[in-house]
């Protein structure tokens, strides 16, 4: 499954990026949004995909019995995911503000330091 | 953008609310244990005073809350931190975490535990911060 | 005694609330503080003179062995004993000249925090608390000379002094840690012992240009001489502190201190000799052209810093005697120089000593003062100058390397500055009287009282040098001729240095007689001065702003996808080396992939390019949510459960946000050209192949062991937990979630200041009850 997650993930980071240089500044939030999924899942996934075995201690038991999916990816990519949502907010409410007050959907007309 | 009122929304929101909340702490607590835990179940009493808030307004959930969000993400930060200390009072290093069994109702407590309070609370109340304020600033310049 | 210097900060911190209880009368009573050090300084005068050295340990950074030990042997004694006696003068005079100063709080606080900083190098035993105390004086003189700082020309003194010095305290701060490296310890005291050890190391040539870059900078040596004179912006009292007693002498000092570990090789010698004797010369030639007082002091001063290094390159023990004499007496002389400046300048209200003219009169004192501390300039009998200077000559005639060109360029230094002092003296206080823009009264006692201490110890310790003995024989053991026999004298009978000196009178009293025809003539030269090593300064400040403007303008342009092209062009660039010519790529899997899988990889792709393409929001929204949820899905396959909770909750409320936030911007808009649009998309797809090749290059490289393993096995034991993934967020790395959850609180207040302030303000313009008028 790996293989395939690796050219899923190129083709999510490229439509990120392609995003992120668009000029409207709408584009450039969706482009973040695609970027932090991409992120998030490039560290799942690089850390191997295992099938049917949560990283769950059963019940009586000290350890799990075999191999089970690694945890610690998981659980940086939760506390990712959750940030990614705060700093989103951060983002599009920032957008928003700049668009208020400039009233230019083009980034080029925003380049000023001073407006 | 948003309207409140329409019927079926308000007895879901009200039905739900309770259930909601209900199932958030019930995942807060077991999380240590099963999928769950403070992120989680934060995100689900956000999900839910959200609806909340789509339902019946920003005056009425504020009314509910009673606490301003903000707080909660003061209150939440607050017990992250006082959590780390007790491993000092017994001598041992910043943040080992520390057990007890409340001897009655034979329940774990322990400082992971109110740490992930700590979360819970910090990821309720930043959500619930970032919608109430854009909800507010909408309704504002609606009526300007 | 650390804590005497630390407290001293906290005492110089605290001068503005001692002026506002003792007001005019603050300087005299912060001088108690330096004088007290004096006091104490006495007090380990019996240990020191034995020939002891005392060492005060305090640990300060004990993982990194950095000490805030002091060291004090005879040369810092002599040092520190010249940093409190002259500072305490110091700040008697100033109380008088900056008498109803608005800014004089602002001035002891920094004089304050400068001694102190001063005193902390000289007596630092460890070289990073020496470098911090360095770096210290560097700062606190920046602000000393800047003290005018509504004048342009102070500030622009100022920032040369930090930048020359300051440039110089790098190169020293690698210095030292070579010096460290090689000699294997941080303390000095323990490297003077390492001297062998040092000289033969293979980092001895890097780590002494290195130390010799900074000592120079400091002390204004050629060719880093000309940020000296013109810090004589500073007010007088700064000056005659800083740029002759203290400051200046830091980085002699730094080489007398490393004289034992470093001295004697030939590149020591060489190089110190012949840029000592260089500055020397410079210094005294520059000073003949000057008129203003200040800065005939101020070169002067490169002149007695130039020897003072000379001296330390030549190294026999006659040499560091004559070191020891020549700095004691320079830094009473000078120190009187320029107190009787400050005080001409205070009284007459220039600086211009062709302005003036038979003073004597008016400021009898002064004037006798001023003859004093000149004929120890001049270097004239019977005062500790002449002490100093016939040593110096003797020195100079025994040297091995360059003899003659040494002792040319010292002649030279030595009738030009008795020319000089000849004017410094004549021309205000003798010679006609001339109207000047104030008129001139005898200065008030606080003023004269340092000058003529300083003055009448040069005569004392002219007329009776043997009271110098042990002093100079204690400092002289402290650096590199331990158990010398010292017996100065003001008399040493006719011998070759005296007839020199005769020599050097005459052509001095002669060069003075001559003087202002000498000035026209010299001033022809100023082209050729126009190119000194000051104008290579000023076209490396140009250069340097220019290329930070072109660079500013050409990297940071404001166009956000300029940036993040020339990121990801680097990062391609650089990664991709790495990938393809450092690493080869096996791509051997054993792919086992079920249909829905597949299936659910393949809706991820179809949602992330819909949402590029989309030309509506609501459909770019929709496209980026059946992302989400197949990423969800993804998770769900793939055993993590608690992932996919999450990415299903946070997908809800994304929805939300954007609901409430992207409809209220404006439509997409098509803006790029579609040559951009290529371009973009070419830097966008080798982003992403760069990601899938890396991703599969760690994918089918060798498994290190998961540091999971320790998690999974001791989540249960020792964090009582079944659910791994929470035992790590909430015990094991809690620490990191503590931090996490403080971003997502600051994201959320973020949210909360962007919008609502900025409503807050709305409301006040827009609600605001009408102003009541008062007169209505």
């Amino acid at each position: 499954m790996e293989p395939l997650m690796a050219i899923t993930i190129g083709i999510l980071f490229a439509a990120a990026i392609y995003m992120m240089l668009r000029r409207s500044i709408v584009k450039l939030v969706i482009g973040l949004m695609l970027l932090s999924n991409a992120a998030n899942l490039l560290i799942f996934a690089t850390a191997g995909m295992v099938r049917g075995a949560p990283p769950l201690v059963p019940e009586g038991l000290s350890a799990p019995e075999g191999m089970v999916a690694d945890p610690l990816p998981q659980a940086l990519v939760l506390t990712a995911i959750v940030i990614a949502f705060g700093v989103l907010s951060f983002a599009v409410v920032l957008v928003r503000r700049a668009w208020e007050i400039v009233r230019a959907d083009d980034l080029d007309k925003m380049k000023d330091t001073d407006t | 953008m948003v309207k409140s009122g329409t019927l079926i929304l308000n007895a879901a929101a009200r039905l739900l609310l309770p259930l909601q909340l209900l199932f958030s702490l019930f995942l807060l607590l077991r999380g240590h244990d099963e999928p769950g835990g403070g992120f989680i179940a934060g995100l689900v009493a956000a999900g839910a005073f959200t609806l909340y808030l789509f339902a019946f307004g920003r005056p009425a959930l504020n009314e509910m809350l009673k606490v301003s969000p903000r707080d909660l993400v003061g209150l939440g930060l607050l017990l992250g931190v006082l959590s780390t200390l007790p491993a000092w009072w017994v001598g041992e290093p910043f943040f080992t975490a520390q057990w007890w069994t409340i001897p009655v109702i034979d329940f774990k407590a322990s400082t992971p535990l109110i740490f992930d309070i700590g979360v819970y609370l910090v990821v309720v109340g930043s959500v619930l911060t970032a919608i109430t304020a854009l909800v507010k600033t909408d309704q504002e310049e609606d009526e300007h | 005694m650390q804590l005497a210097v630390l407290g001293g900060f906290v005492v110089a911190g605290m001068a503005p609330l001692l002026h506002h209880w003792f007001g005019a009368r603050t300087p005299l009573v912060m001088a108690l503080l330096p004088a007290s050090l004096a006091a104490w300084l006495i007090g380990q005068w019996s240990t020191i003179s034995s020939g002891e050295v005392l060492l005060l340990e305090w640990a300060w950074v004990p993982g990194l062995d950095i000490t805030l030990t002091f060291l004090i042997d005879g040369l810092a004694w002599l040092f520190a004993m010249l940093i409190s006696v002259i500072g305490a003068l110091v700040l008697v005079y100033s109380g008088e000249y900056l008498r109803g100063h608005r800014d004089l709080p602002r001035f002891l606080v920094v004089i304050i925090a400068f001694m102190m900083s001063m005193l902390g190098l000289v007596l630092a035993d460890n070289l990073v608390t020496l470098f911090v105390f360095w770096e210290l004086t560097s700062i606190t003189s920046y602000l000393l000379i800047g003290f005018n700082h509504s004048d342009l020309a102070a500030r622009k003194a100022a920032l040369q002094g930090l930048l020359v010095t300051a440039g110089g305290g790098l190169a020293l701060l690698a210095g030292f840690a070579m010096l460290a490296v090689a000699g294997e310890s941080w303390s000095l005291a323990e490297l003077t012992r390492r001297g062998e050890l040092l000289r033969g190391h293979d980092l001895y040539t890097p780590l002494l240009v290195c130390i010799l870059i900074g000592a120079f900078t400091k002390s204004a040596q050629f060719p880093f001489h000309f940020w000296l004179p013109n810090a004589m912006a500073a007010p007088t009292p700064v000056s005659a502190y800083l740029h002759s007693a203290t400051m200046v002498k830091a980085g002699i000092y730094l080489l007398a201190r490393l004289h034992p570990s470093l001295g004697g090789t030939e590149t020591w010698v060489v190089t110190l000799s012949l840029v000592g004797a260089l500055t020397m010369a410079t210094g005294a030639f520059l000073a003949i052209q000057h008129t203003n007082i200040k800065k005939l002091l101020a070169y002067s001063t490169v002149m007695a810093l130039g020897t003072l290094t000379m001296l330390l390159g030549i190294g026999t023990e006659g040499a560091l005697v004559a070191f020891v004499v020549f700095l004691l007496g320079h830094s009473l002389y000078k120190g009187a120089l320029f107190m009787v400046a400050g005080i001409l300048d205070h009284e007459t209200g220039t600086k211009d000593v062709t302005a003036m003219g038979g003073l004597r009169r008016v400021m009898p004192l002064t004037a006798a003062v001023a003859g004093l501390a000149a004929l120890s300039l001049a270097g004239l009998p019977p005062v500790l100058g002449f002490v100093g200077k016939e040593l110096m000559l003797e020195s100079v005639l025994a040297a091995d390397a360059w003899r003659p060109l040494i002792l040319l360029l010292a002649f030279t230094a030595a009738f030009l500055t008795l020319a000089v002092a000849v004017i410094v003296v004549l021309r205000p206080f003798f010679v006609t009287p001339r109207e000047t823009p104030r008129a001139p009264h005898e200065a008030p006692h606080a003023m004269l009282m340092g000058p003529a201490l300083l003055a009448v110890l040069s005569l004392l310790f002219g007329l009776a040098p043997g009271l110098l003995d042990s002093l100079v024989g204690a400092t002289v053991a402290g650096i590199g001729a331990p158990g010398a026999e010292v017996h100065l004298a003001l008399w040493h009978g006719v011998n070759l240095p005296l007839l020199l000196s005769l020599a050097s009178l005459l052509l001095g009293l002669l060069a003075y007689r001559h003087w202002d025809r000498l000035r026209a003539r010299l001033s022809r030269l100023e082209p050729l001065m126009a190119r000194g090593p000051e104008a290579g300064y000023e076209a490396l400040m140009a250069g340097l702003v220019a290329v930070a403007g072109g660079q500013t303008r050409f990297l940071q342009n404001g166009h956000i996808r300029n940036y993040l092209v020339m990121t990801l062009l680097v990062l391609i660039g650089l990664v991709g080396h790495a990938l393809f010519f450092r690493h080869t790529l096996e791509l051997d899997f054993a792919l086992t992939i079920y249909l829905h899988e597949a299936v659910v990889a393949g809706l991820m792709v179809a949602g992330a390019v819909a949402a590029c393409v989309m030309r509506s929001r609501l459909a770019a929204v929709a496209a980026l949510g059946v992302m989400g949820f197949s990423i969800a899905l993804t998770f769900v396959l793939f055993s993590a459960p608690d992932l996919a909770i999450t990415q299903l909750l946070v997908e809800t409320l994304t929805v939300i946000l954007l609901v409430l936030v992207l409809f209220r911007l404006p439509r997409f808009a098509t803006l790029s050209t579609p040559l951009e649009r290529l371009r973009d998309l070419a830097v966008a797809s080798l982003t992403g192949g760069l990601i899938t090749l890396l991703m599969l290059s760690v994918l089918s490289g060798e498994r290190l062991p998961r540091i999971s393993d320790y998690m999974i096995a001791n989540s249960q034991p020792l964090g009582h937990g079944h659910n791994i993934v929470n035992v790590i967020l909430v015990d094991i790395r809690a620490l990191d979630t503590l931090g996490e959850i403080f971003v997502l609180a600051l994201a959320a207040i973020g949210v909360y200041a962007m919008l609502r302030f900025h409503a807050e303000e709305y409301d006040a313009r827009h609600h605001a009850p009408p102003p009541e008028s008062d007169d209505g």
